[in-house]
């Protein structure tokens, strides 16, 4: 009886520490990539990876001004495919949608956000590529703006249902129109939630490759314009990194921090965002 | 829920008149009247709230709506302004008269604007005093100056003194009480001719409740008000009227004074003796 | 005299459509509706393009497409079978290591931690989830590829080489990789999404264990997941859902040979890999073709395995609120 007893409080113990052991490996694996990041990445970043193109191979130096921009562009292009119908789509779903068109419309948004990002590259690239016959940072953002939608979609929607029924009643009473009220009071509301859901959208697109490959593609030179193929950060962290040159590992390791660094600085200010939105509407 | 007690009746709501059993309609009838409520059955989905009541709100003076949980008071005024149109299925039959228009078919946007609300939480917009008072105005496309009226309405919500050098803190600063009456200024800015409030005390402590009971005074002069109450105590202080509603139908509408002392229907008084609810 | 008036809810609005129309409502209505309704548009266009653009390899291979093991480009003969081989076996091995690691650590978030400590937590890994794939892949290449190389799978050979499993000669890059690499990006979407299932385990059922005399363990391993199942099943299918769809990372340590192996250590390839290396390569239209064949393949893999984990998640949910 005893020794059953002793046998189940070690089993107790023993499994505990299992759990806290996974938990702290799962958490450990953040700080060993930001670790390895920034002993490496830091090293090969100077002012020249902000200013200059990329060398041609077998020269060292230079750095990754077009690919900056390049991101920067297509991030641009995302939002503009992305926030309107997010933003629009989820006012829809929380304030106006019928039961029917609704639900078909939260599918729809559920199964895009389920879509492995490379096959969202495959139609950007049959719906322009194809038929413009050539790369461009036009499909590139058009592929990372269809990623963005879901986020913003679901995101909406779940934070202008949060803003208190009470509140549209108010606006309401004093003979405002649903939506003026709407506009008025409940956007407003709901507005830094929003804002957080659009900035993790832009986060998670910032570092996406696989859909670029074949829509942005990629350039060595600067891309005029946005009918031509561009560099960008994502894309050229992985020519660099399965190319054999240490020089342009050095590069990879310089462009993967930066890249991280864009994306977790993103999150956290997302993140603040809300919780000091939180904080206000709870005094 | 409430131990019975004594109540004090008011010695101004109905100075005057003496104590008869004529029946709260006919009292009314003789005051110029603002809103007739008549054969109006309420549904939501297939579930009757209201059945063929018939009431008549007299205009510049208080009339309470009382009754237990779920009698139908909040849906009743909800009526009056149309707010339950918020509600999937809901609908109203039947016809109310403000100033002799069809409420349930007139603008919803211009029955508003003559019909003001105050709720029962306080619903400060997440905005600056100032805008909150404001927004009525704006939405409604007034002219003039909005300071000017925003200075008075709240003067007239009593709020004025305690807020005139942060109008342009954000509303949730505000005390609970404060934001209640910040939310009656904001309903006064577009000068409504009626004014409902569904238990706009329920959230509110003694001394704030005080002051709004003390508004109402005040703003009867200007205002026809109709007051959703589960306190009796507030309803015999601050109502010239009463209405008692029992699942969905009125039981009984007398003068205050009445309704309170000699009701006539035997569920009043269970009711007002604290048999029930 | 009296007006008779029935249904107001639709009555009015009819009546003052001209006003409504002023006010808004209805041009709000109808904008907010093209956006939503443009997002069922791109679903649709996006099955029609992979639909219309995959035709030449579907008529010209058939079902016969899913069980070759030939990718000929030059011959034009195209099987997926090495790539539904190497994505399964990979995503298989992800599961693997990331199923006790990221329970075990849901487990201890949901029950055992502090509040405070638990939250904190759970935004790092909210954080990890966030990095993005092709980093995964930048640190696998330099890190795991050489770790795996010189010391695992020379250890795992010595130990356990009478398995076929750890036979052959040592890449680095290969099945293991990608299914190492692709366990840890797992890891952070299984514990986020197990661990709001425990937490919405209504409190009594654990209570009532350890009112028995459980341990704790005991507690949370026979009263508190057996009623997360369904939701747990969920997070493992969602992690798996996006094992199979994840490109960078495996890409960058697969190996990149269309190949079927019995041994771990053996070169690979999976369905994102080899539409991500050849699809700019692609010449012919057929070549084309075969690889939209197989980003539908992917897709519609995916999107069963959405289906399902959603399913179970809501299951639980309910469950949960029932007895709440």
């Amino acid at each position: 009886m005893s020794f059953r007893r002793r046998w189940r409080k070690s089993v107790n113990a023993v499994m505990l520490s299992v759990t806290g052991i996974s938990a702290l490996v799962a958490v450990s694996v953040l700080f060993f990539i930001l670790g390895y990041l920034v002993w490496h990445g830091a090293r090969a970043l100077n002012w020249d990876f902000f200013t200059k193109l990329p060398k041609p191979v077998g020269e060292t130096g230079g750095g990754m001004a077009n690919a900056i921009v390049g991101s920067a562009k297509l991030l641009l292009l995302a939002s503009l495919v992305g926030v309107p119908v997010g933003l629009l789509g989820g006012v829809y779903l929380a304030e106006f949608g019928g039961r029917t068109v609704s639900f078909a419309v939260r599918y729809a948004t559920d199964l895009l956000n389920g879509v492995p990002s490379i096959v969202i590259g495959i139609f950007a690239y049959t719906m322009i590529v194809l038929r413009t016959r050539h790369f461009s940072t036009i499909a590139g953002g058009l592929a990372l703006g269809v990623m963005m939608i879901p986020i913003a979609v679901r995101s909406t929607e779940e934070f202008l249902r949060g803003v208190p029924h009470e509140l549209r009643e108010g606006a309401m009473a004093l003979g405002a129109s649903k939506w003026k009220t709407i506009a008025t009071v409940v956007a407003p509301a709901a507005y830094r939630g929003i804002l957080t859901a659009v900035l993790l959208a832009l986060a998670r697109v910032a570092g996406e490759t696989a859909p670029l490959l074949f829509t942005a593609f990629s350039n060595r030179f600067w891309s005029p314009g946005w009918n031509q193929p561009t560099a960008s950060l994502p894309v050229m962290i992985f020519t660099y990194a399965i190319a054999p040159y240490e020089d342009w590992h050095q590069q990879a390791w310089a462009a993967g921090l930066v890249l991280l660094g864009l994306v977790l600085a993103t999150n956290l200010i997302a993140r603040a965002v809300l919780s000091r939105g939180v904080s206000m509407q709870r005094s | 829920m409430h131990a019975p007690v004594k109540i004090a009746l008011p010695s101004r709501s109905l100075a005057g008149l003496k104590p008869d059993l004529r029946r709260g309609d006919e009292i009314a009838a003789e005051l110029p009247l603002r809103i007739q409520i008549s054969r109006l059955n309420f549904f939501y989905g297939a579930k009757q709230a209201l059945r063929n009541v018939h009431l008549k709100i007299a205009g510049n003076r208080v009339t309470a709506l009382i009754g237990p949980s779920g009698c139908g008071k909040s849906t009743l005024i909800r009526t009056l302004n149309r707010m339950y149109e918020t509600i999937r299925d809901a609908r109203a039959e039947g016809q109310i008269l403000l100033d002799d228009q069809d409420v349930l078919s007139l603008d919803v946007t211009d029955l508003r604007r003559r019909v003001g609300m105050v709720f029962q939480k306080p619903n400060p917009f997440p905005k600056s005093i100032f805008d909150n008072v404001a927004y009525g105005l704006r939405v409604n496309g007034c002219k003039g100056s909005l300071r000017e009226a925003v200075e008075h309405s709240l003067h007239r919500a009593a709020l004025w003194e305690e807020v005139k050098d942060q109008l342009h803190k954000s509303a949730y600063e505000l005390s609970g009480g404060q934001q209640q009456r910040l939310c009656i200024a904001r309903a006064l800015a577009v000068n409504p001719e009626v004014l409902l409030l569904d238990e706009p005390c329920s959230a509110l402590d003694p001394i704030s409740t005080a002051k709004i009971e003390e508004l109402l005074f005040h703003l009867k002069q200007t205002c026809t008000i109709v007051i959703v109450t589960h306190n009796m105590q507030q309803a015999a202080r601050v109502s010239d009227f009463t209405a008692f509603l029992l699942n969905g139908e009125l039981v009984e509408f007398s003068p205050t004074s009445q309704l309170f002392t000699t009701p006539t229907d035997p569920r009043t008084e269970a009711y007002i003796t604290g048999r029930f609810g | 005299m009296a007006m008779e008036r029935a249904g107001s809810g639709r009555g009015p609005r009819s009546r003052s459509l001209v006003r409504r129309l002023r006010s808004g409502d209805e041009i709000a209505h109808l904008v907010t509706f093209l956006f939503a309704g443009s997002i069922l548009l791109i679903v649709g266009l996006l099955l029609n393009e992979l639909w219309v653009n995959s035709a030449l390899a579907r008529h010209k291979f058939g079902w016969s497409f899913f069980f070759t093991r030939v990718w000929d480009p030059v011959f034009e003969q195209f099987g997926a079978l090495p790539f539904i081989f190497g994505t399964l076996v990979t995503s298989a091995l992800a599961l693997l290591i990331a199923i006790p690691v990221g329970l075990g650590a849901a487990i201890f978030l949901a029950e055992l931690a502090p509040p405070r400590i638990s939250d904190a937590l759970a935004f790092l890994l909210d954080l990890l989830a966030a990095v993005p794939s092709v980093i995964y892949g930048l640190i696998g290449i330099f890190t795991v590829v050489p770790l795996l190389r010189e010391y695992v799978e020379p250890f795992l050979k010595a130990t356990l080489g009478f398995l076929p499993l750890f036979q052959g000669p040592v890449y680095g890059v290969g099945f293991l990789a990608a299914g190492v690499v692709l366990a840890v990006m797992i890891v952070p979407f299984i514990i986020s999404v197990s661990r709001e299932v425990l937490l919405a385990v209504p409190r009594e059922q654990r209570e009532a264990a350890l009112a028995l005399g459980a341990t704790r363990w005991e507690a949370t391993w026979k009263a508190v997941v057996p009623f997360a199942r369904a939701g747990i099943f969920g997070s493992i299918f969602l992690a798996l859902a996006r094992a199979l769809g994840e490109t960078m990372a495996v890409t960058m340590v697969i190996g990149n040979a269309p190949q079927i192996a019995a041994s771990l250590f053996a070169p690979g390839y999976s369905i994102a890999a080899v539409i991500a290396n050849e699809f700019t390569e692609a010449t012919g239209d057929l070549y084309l073709h075969a690889l939209i064949e197989l980003g539908l393949v992917l897709f519609l893999l995916t999107f069963v395995l959405n289906g399902l984990a959603r399913l179970l998640i809501l299951l639980t949910a309910r469950r949960g609120g029932a007895h709440a």
